[in-house]
């Protein structure tokens, strides 16, 4: 099998090292969880209650789009690959998988013997059903921009071959995508509405908005894994009452821990709080189309008006690291670590605005908690440091409601969320890249176009390295956004639940993938 | 009689206008929002493709009044058709059971909160000025003035992590009767400690409006005594307004509660209700709206006709 | 053990409060004379408890920057502070000292809620009033136009319309002062329909008063005591409205300090027993307590009552 993600990144482990304290502190590991961690025991009930889930959720993946959703998806779902705990790329349904020379074709070697909780065994046609269910002129799926560079999908045998327009060596790290489940086809299409898998729980009744109920798939096929009988989840929106929930014993396991009072958590008996540091980021994007963000030296400006260890201690309770002004998390296998961090400096922000020919500069920030817990506050804070600098922030609170189609990409100043990719193309292309469908700063810049299109199909490791680090630097220098922090998950479990020692970083839960992973104490 | 019955068959007629006009209003609304159901169910991942193409399926490109009218002809035989986003899931199947959920909630609150305003109320008019008056008077107003999910908060720190009632209200399928009541005692509680004071109140303030009145007087002079007086004189004569503030009430119990419904986890139709407003799903948004209007219009037609029946000068007004 | 504490400091707060109560009745009663002086002194300790507060909010909100030891949104310090000499009552969230948003809190807050209030009441009782007395189609048009409005749930009806207006602060005054009027129409109108069959005012009409006259001279008298308890209620209705829309998203633009969105910022903390978020519900208590004393007051010297 010839893997090009073989190198193996930075592990978790490593970025603590690097992290900073506070960011350090955040992961607990007491030597008692380790001992409990050393046997993964079977049964019991795990009740997971979410800060994410309402009533318009549904079982439809081109529907996905909240932790919720995506949780339940990976708990009665499989890909065709996994991402690891340390961040590598893991065999699910496609057994191994090979690369043309350059990338642009890829062929994956589906699992055989593997059932659907229906009986049913999945066979290639299904792979490729549920990979069309967002292709195409009329897939209303959100998953659309990520499968549209596939041209053509054949079946050969057990091998699924994929034709892409362009190399991508990353490609199967697009296969684990949460929108993307094999899922059981008749006549080449998917059922969206049925909860047919063939992951580790099937599902016993779901209640949009109320409850979903899972039991144990006798007939799983990974050997160590899902190990509960039960899967009872929950959406609980109030952070307060999730809280509560999991301080009167009524759920085993909370995720999105409120920030502002996680301290006093932390000191509640039977309680352990888990913080993994992963890509996620917050930005404040600036519209570079737009005056007076057209001047990159307004755009430095701002970079150098955020207080982020400020930002981090505050909006984030210490649950974070600062970021650089480039979206490429720690955990990343390209993360530049050579880059200088960039620090509050109102002189050096001062010095931009002279070179934009300004004196003082007046800009309207959108924000609202739809953005990012506490983007407000985030905005408010930013507000104050840039004072300093004689950049006056307005900060404009928008409505939760509507936040993404009425203020993101349209207002020229936003607060934005993203849950960060796990490798840096995908990150790359997705908001960076010019004419990228979220490219919010609607930035356009020619040589990292160049570089992100010769470092997607280049498959020397030394040579791609040097490429991203490129283009993390040409993000932090010329780009338009400021990112000021990288957020931990940060999630919350009695003392009835044990985990494995590394926890999946690339999304909340142990990567979604928490009901398989974890288990009874 | 008569006079009333044809009363209600008006109002009921008046109320079918409301009803019609409240769809038209919330449909507008919802259509002035910023934003559609494509754009609402993508969010952060739409893309002006997928958008379209989800607006097609869904016959969302189609413009405003033909979907109104697409749906008020489906409304008329009670065909509410069916949710935007639990696709082909019929808009009646989601809502009957949070209905049920909501309607229990609010008799729940009101079996309590009723009762023991009208107490509160009539003893704080009997004894006013008392220390009586001022405590329970004090105690309603500082209640009131706590936010909702600020006296949730409050009664969960005590009776829930005292480990005496559960901090979520939610019902095991196989639940009977008594497991409800004491699984949705704390929003019950909640919602008491919210909407009595404002009819306690009211109560109080309709009596003793009425003390000064000559025959009041009366009644006093020939010695009657004062509890007397106030139940069998003062309160009939205040029963217009008194009822009208527990209607409103009993109708915030069922249509305004999306607070509490979210502190307690409670899967009633206030949440649905936002829920559906934030997504654009407007088939269930319409029909929520409908039931709360529907249930606000009968409980003022009740407090209306008992309001005409008490006092008879109404009843041969014009 | 606890409760006893607890019974201890409620008794020396009573005695305080009385006593400040006292004091207060007797300074009013000095510095005024005539009719007001008569009222003033006779008042009952309750009503010039409410009184005094009102004052000390009144007085706290106009010197607001004189009052508070910083700007309203400054960071001064680093998040969740103690109390402490410099900080009197710590600081917020982000680091904000608490006491000095409580004090400008009064200031947003009370002119908020006052202007919002108001509004509803002009708009609530005069069309309440008029539909009631003039009766015929022009009842019927309001009533009929009101029942519509509160047939949507208010809260519902004023995300939807705060999302498509925005949220600025003239925005939630008048969303809110116009579904609140609602309320108010609809209380008017009853009561005034209670009034407006009385022999006492069919006698005006027949001597061939005008609506103006009959609807200041014979009606609103006679109405005036349950709207007043309306307002003393309404009042604290819209701290509580905002405080609701905060917890839903919406409500005032940060970093304006009001207490409505004080409580929700800091709600969470009450459930480890952290009592930083009773600081601003307590003050909409307090006033909300005190304004309904006087209101009583007002109330029951209305009714004519005299015992």
């Amino acid at each position: 099998m010839k893997n090009p993600i073989l190198p193996r990144g930075i592990t978790r482990r490593g970025v603590l090292k690097g992290a900073t304290a506070l960011g350090a502190a955040g992961l607990i590991l007491p030597a008692s969880y380790r001992k409990a961690a050393a046997e993964p025991r079977r049964g019991g009930v795990m009740r997971i209650a979410m800060g994410h889930g309402n009533t318009s959720d549904n079982l439809d993946p081109a529907t996905w789009d909240n932790a919720y959703v995506q949780v339940m998806a990976s708990t009665i779902h499989n890909y065709l690959t996994e991402i690891d705990t340390d961040g590598t790329l893991a065999p699910e349904i496609a057994e191994s998988w090979e690369a043309s020379a350059d990338a642009a074709t890829w062929t994956f070697r589906i699992r055989e013997g593997v059932t659907f909780h229906s009986g049913r065994t999945v066979t290639p046609e299904d792979v490729v059903a549920s990979i069309n269910h967002h292709r195409g002129e009329d897939s209303g799926s959100a998953a659309k921009p990520i499968v549209d560079p596939i041209t053509d999908i054949q079946i050969d045998g057990q091998y699924v071959i994929f034709t892409l327009e362009a190399g991508n060596a990353d490609f199967p790290f697009i296969m684990s995508d949460y929108h993307l489940p094999i899922m059981p086809s008749t006549d080449g299409r998917i059922d969206p509405r049925s909860a047919d898998g063939c992951g580790g729980y099937v599902m016993q009744s779901f209640e949009p908005g109320v409850e979903a109920h899972m039991t144990r798939n006798p007939d799983y096929w990974k050997p160590n894994r899902a190990h509960v009988d039960e899967v009872i989840m929950l959406p609980i929106i109030d952070a307060a009452a999730r809280q509560n929930a999991l301080i009167t014993g009524e759920v085993d396991v909370i995720d999105r821990v409120d920030l502002n009072t996680v301290h006093l958590l932390e000191r509640s008996p039977n309680i352990r709080v888990i913080s993994v540091p992963g890509t996620q980021h917050y930005t404040f994007v600036m519209d570079s189309r737009v005056e007076p963000f057209t001047d990159n030296n307004v755009r430095l400006a701002l970079k150098y008006a955020v207080n982020r260890q400020q930002l981090v201690d505050t909006v984030l309770s210490g649950y974070g690291v600062v970021g650089n002004d480039h979206p490429i998390g720690r955990s990343n296998r390209y993360f530049a670590d050579e880059l200088e961090q960039r620090e509050l400096d109102p002189e050096r922000a001062r010095y931009h605005l002279q070179q934009a020919g300004l004196d003082s500069l007046d800009v309207s920030l959108s924000a609202s908690d739809a953005a990012f817990g506490g983007a407000v506050d985030a905005a408010v804070l930013f507000s104050e440091t840039a004072a300093q600098a004689g950049i006056n922030i307005n900060v404009v609170r928008e409505p939760s409601d509507g936040y993404w189609s009425n203020v993101w990409m349209v207002k020229p100043f936003t607060a934005v969320y993203w849950g960060g990719r796990p490798t840096e193309d995908w990150m790359f292309s997705t908001a960076y890249a010019t004419g990228a469908a979220w490219n919010d700063g609607f930035w356009d810049h020619e040589r990292f176009n160049q570089l992100l299109s010769e470092a997607r199909s280049e498959l020397d490791e030394d040579r791609r390295r040097e490429m991203y680090v490129d283009m993390q630097s040409i993000v932090r220098d010329e780009g338009s956004t400021v990112i000021p922090m990288f957020a931990n998950y940060v999630m919350a479990v009695s003392d009835t639940i044990a985990t494995p020692d590394d926890i999946g970083a690339n999304w909340t839960m142990d990567g979604f993938r928490a009901p398989e992973r974890w288990w009874m104490a | 009689m008569t006079l009333v019955l044809r009363m209600i068959a008006q109002r009921l007629a008046l109320g079918l206008l409301t009803l019609f006009v409240v769809s038209l209003i919330i449909f507008g609304a919802t259509e002035l929002l910023p934003g559609d159901f494509a754009e609402a169910v993508l969010g952060q991942a739409a893309t002006p493709e997928t958008v379209a193409a989800i607006r097609r399926e869904l016959g969302l490109d189609q413009p405003f009044y033909i979907r109104y009218v697409d749906w008020l002809w489906g409304a008329v035989q009670f065909d509410f058709g069916s949710s935007l986003a639990q696709r082909g899931r019929p808009v009646a199947d989601m809502i009957l059971g949070r209905l049920g959920n909501t309607l229990f909630l609010a008799l729940y609150a009101a079996a309590m909160a009723v009762p023991l305003a009208l107490m509160l109320g009539i003893l704080a008019a009997l004894w006013r000025n008392s220390l009586f008056d001022r405590v329970t008077n004090s105690s309603a107003l500082s209640a009131i003035s706590f936010p909702e999910f600020f006296v949730a908060y409050i009664l969960i720190y005590i009776l829930a992590q005292g480990g005496w009632f559960p901090s979520m209200a939610r019902m095991p399928a196989s639940a009977d009767l008594g497991e409800k009541l004491y699984r949705s005692f704390l929003p019950a509680l909640t919602l008491t400690l919210v909407v009595t004071a404002h009819m306690m109140r009211m109560t109080r303030a309709a009596i003793i409006n009425l003390l000064s009145s000559p025959y009041i007087e009366m009644a006093r002079l020939k010695g009657m005594r004062p509890s007397r007086v106030i139940v069998h004189h003062a309160l009939p004569n205040a029963i217009a307004p008194i009822v009208n503030v527990v209607a409103i009430n009993l109708a915030y119990l069922i249509t305004g509660v999306v607070v509490v419904e979210v502190v307690f986890v409670y899967p009633g139709l206030g949440q649905l209700m936002v829920d559906s407003v934030s997504r654009r799903d407007i088939p269930v948004v319409q029909a929520v709206a409908l039931i709360f209007a529907a249930a606000y219009v009968l409980l003022n037609l009740t407090a209306d006709v008992i309001s005409t029946l008490s006092n008879p000068r109404l009843m041969y007004r014009k | 053990m606890g409760f006893l504490v607890f019974l201890f400091w409620a008794c020396v707060t009573l005695a305080a409060a009385i006593a400040l109560a006292w004091g207060f009745r007797k300074l009013a009663a000095a510095v005024t004379k005539g009719e007001m002086h008569r009222a003033l002194r006779d008042a009952p300790l309750t009503a010039s408890f409410g009184m005094m507060v009102i004052a000390i909010y009144l007085i706290v909100a106009i010197l607001a920057p004189v009052i508070a030891p910083y700007p309203e949104r400054m960071i001064v310090s680093t998040q969740f502070q103690p109390w402490t000499a410099e900080h009197w009552l710590g600081t917020d969230a982000l680091g904000r000292d608490m006491f000095s948003r409580m004090v400008y809190g009064t200031r947003n807050t009370v002119g908020i809620a006052f202007a919002t209030t108001a509004l509803a009441f002009l708009i609530g009782s005069v069309l309440g009033l008029l539909a009631a007395t003039v009766g015929g189609w022009l009842d019927q048009g309001l009533s009929r136009l009101v029942d519509v409005f509160m047939a949507i749930p208010s809260l519902i009806f004023a995300l939807l319309l705060l999302t498509i207006f925005g949220t600025s602060i003239l925005t939630l005054i008048l969303v809110i002062a116009v579904i609140d009027s609602t309320r108010v129409f609809r209380l008017s109108r009853a009561v005034t329909e209670g009034v407006v069959v009385m022999d006492y005012v069919e006698a005006a009409r027949l001597r061939g008063e005008g609506l103006v006259y009959l609807i200041t001279r014979e009606i609103l008298p006679n109405v005036t005591a349950p709207l007043v308890a309306e307002f003393g209620l309404r009042f604290c209705f819209v701290f509580l409205a905002i405080s609701a829309l905060s917890f839903l998203g919406l409500g005032i633009q940060p970093p304006t300090a009001d207490w409505g969105s004080m409580v929700r910022e800091n709600a969470t903390l009450i459930t480890f027993g952290d009592i930083t978020p009773l600081l601003p519900a307590g003050a909409i208590a307090l006033l909300t307590v005190a304004v309904n004393f006087v209101v009583d007051w007002q109330l029951y010297r209305a009714s004519g009552l005299k015992e």
